[in-house]
């Protein structure tokens, strides 16, 4: 595939992310803050955040587990993990966690244990969208090609 | 250049990267740091980026137990921004005991915090905090921040020449060109990089060029002009002659 065709699927991969409410407007200020001085900002700061994330959804699993569930615990983990998720942009997980942390309010952890499905759900549909825009992305510079961040006007 | 160690009494001939703001970032979330930390270095900020209330203590030296090791670096900290919501030391105790110290009461401090709550927000104003960030950050936000303390720097260096005119109580034509500069300070910020034609050029000495993130303002030659002055507690070369003594 030559240059300009993956740039042209870049720019309507990107543009149906952002029309599906996968990503929000603060994805594209981690596009702004990428440049010649720091080509990899966007992917370092998404792995930060898949690790992060990978972490928190282990300790609420282990947490909505227990017998006793400690809905302060589950809460200040789906707080840690509505804010990585809002800096990066990924808005459907953000919403997920803001529906999540009312039933922990709640105490209520049927609702919870729901939450966590719905939350694990958006993140490995995020998760695999952004790999697949890195993806694409590090295939057009391969070829000597640039990301057209500048087609994004929308 | 043996001379950019040096300080001659009290002048800061130190080179112009002492000029940059320095930044102390406060946050437990890796994610929110990495990002701003390039918020800031993007907008010509230098950072140092802890993640929590104990350790940006520790860095500026305020905790009992022990002080950071002083580098070769100068500590002097510009700006303080920290999350509201951190495990340990939330931001505001981290506000009140920088407020509560008179080293460093004078640093404004930032508060960031995901959620919007008014009583949240009066209180930290309440405490002195500067400004209150809702996350997440974005590079308008920094922006602000940083036309803040480019003006804040302007009008401390202004302060510190009225100052010194006041006391020598010479030379009215210093004072008066005090005066128009104190009269419209951003104004002369903000116009072109020409300086204002009330100044003696002989007190010019020439700035270093511009830094390319500022660029409506001129490099300042203010900063240059108050180089004889003593300077105020917020760079008071005693708190960096304690650093590099101690170690």
């Amino acid at each position: 595939m030559e240059v300009g065709q993956m740039q042209r699927t870049w720019v309507e991969y990107t543009k149906s992310l952002f029309m599906e409410g996968f990503l929000d407007g603060q994805f594209t200020q981690l596009q702004l803050l990428q440049d010649e001085s720091n080509p990899d900002f966007v992917v370092e700061v998404v792995s930060l955040f898949f690790e992060d994330s990978e972490r928190l959804l282990n300790d609420l699993t282990r947490a909505l587990d227990q017998q006793s569930v400690d809905f302060k615990r589950v809460d200040a983990h789906v707080h840690q993990l509505k804010g990585s998720s809002s800096s990066i942009g990924a808005q459907r997980v953000k919403n997920a966690c803001i529906a999540f942390r009312s039933f922990c309010e709640q105490q209520n952890s049927e609702a919870c244990l729901k939450c966590l499905q719905q939350v694990k759900q958006e993140y490995y549909l995020v998760k695999n969208k952004l790999e697949t825009l890195i993806r694409l992305e590090q295939q057009i510079v391969a070829a000597g090609g640039s990301v057209p961040m500048e087609e994004l006007s929308f | 250049m043996h001379w950019r160690s040096e300080k001659i009494d009290g002048f800061d001939l130190s080179p112009p990267d002492d000029e940059q703001v320095h930044v102390l970032a406060v946050d437990d979330s890796l994610v929110d740091r990495k990002v701003i930390e390039r918020l800031l270095k993007i907008s010509c900020c230098k950072v140092t980026a802890v993640d929590s209330g104990i350790r940006a203590l520790q860095f500026l030296g305020l905790d009992e137990e022990k002080s950071s090791s002083v580098g070769f670096d100068d500590l002097k900290v510009d700006l303080i921004i920290t999350d509201y919501c951190m495990p340990g030391m939330t931001g505001y105790e981290l506000l009140k005991k920088i407020k509560e110290s008179s080293t460093f009461r004078e640093i404004p401090v930032v508060i960031m915090s995901s959620e919007n709550v008014m009583a949240r927000i009066d209180r930290c104003l309440e405490e002195g905090a500067e400004d209150f960030i809702v996350k997440p950050v974005k590079l308008s936000d920094v922006k602000r921040l940083r036309d803040y303390m480019t003006a804040r720097e302007f009008r401390v260096k202004n302060q510190q020449i009225g100052n010194n005119n006041n006391i020598k109580n010479n030379n009215k034509r210093r004072l008066r060109e005090t005066c128009d500069l104190s009269s419209s300070p951003l104004s002369m910020l903000f116009s072109s990089s020409s300086p204002s034609p009330s100044l003696s050029p002989s007190s010019l000495s020439s700035p270093s060029s511009p830094s390319p993130c500022l660029s409506p303002l001129p490099s300042p030659p203010i900063l240059s002009y108050s180089a004889p002055c003593s300077p105020t507690s917020l760079d008071s070369p005693t708190r960096r002659l304690k650093m590099s003594s101690s170690d």
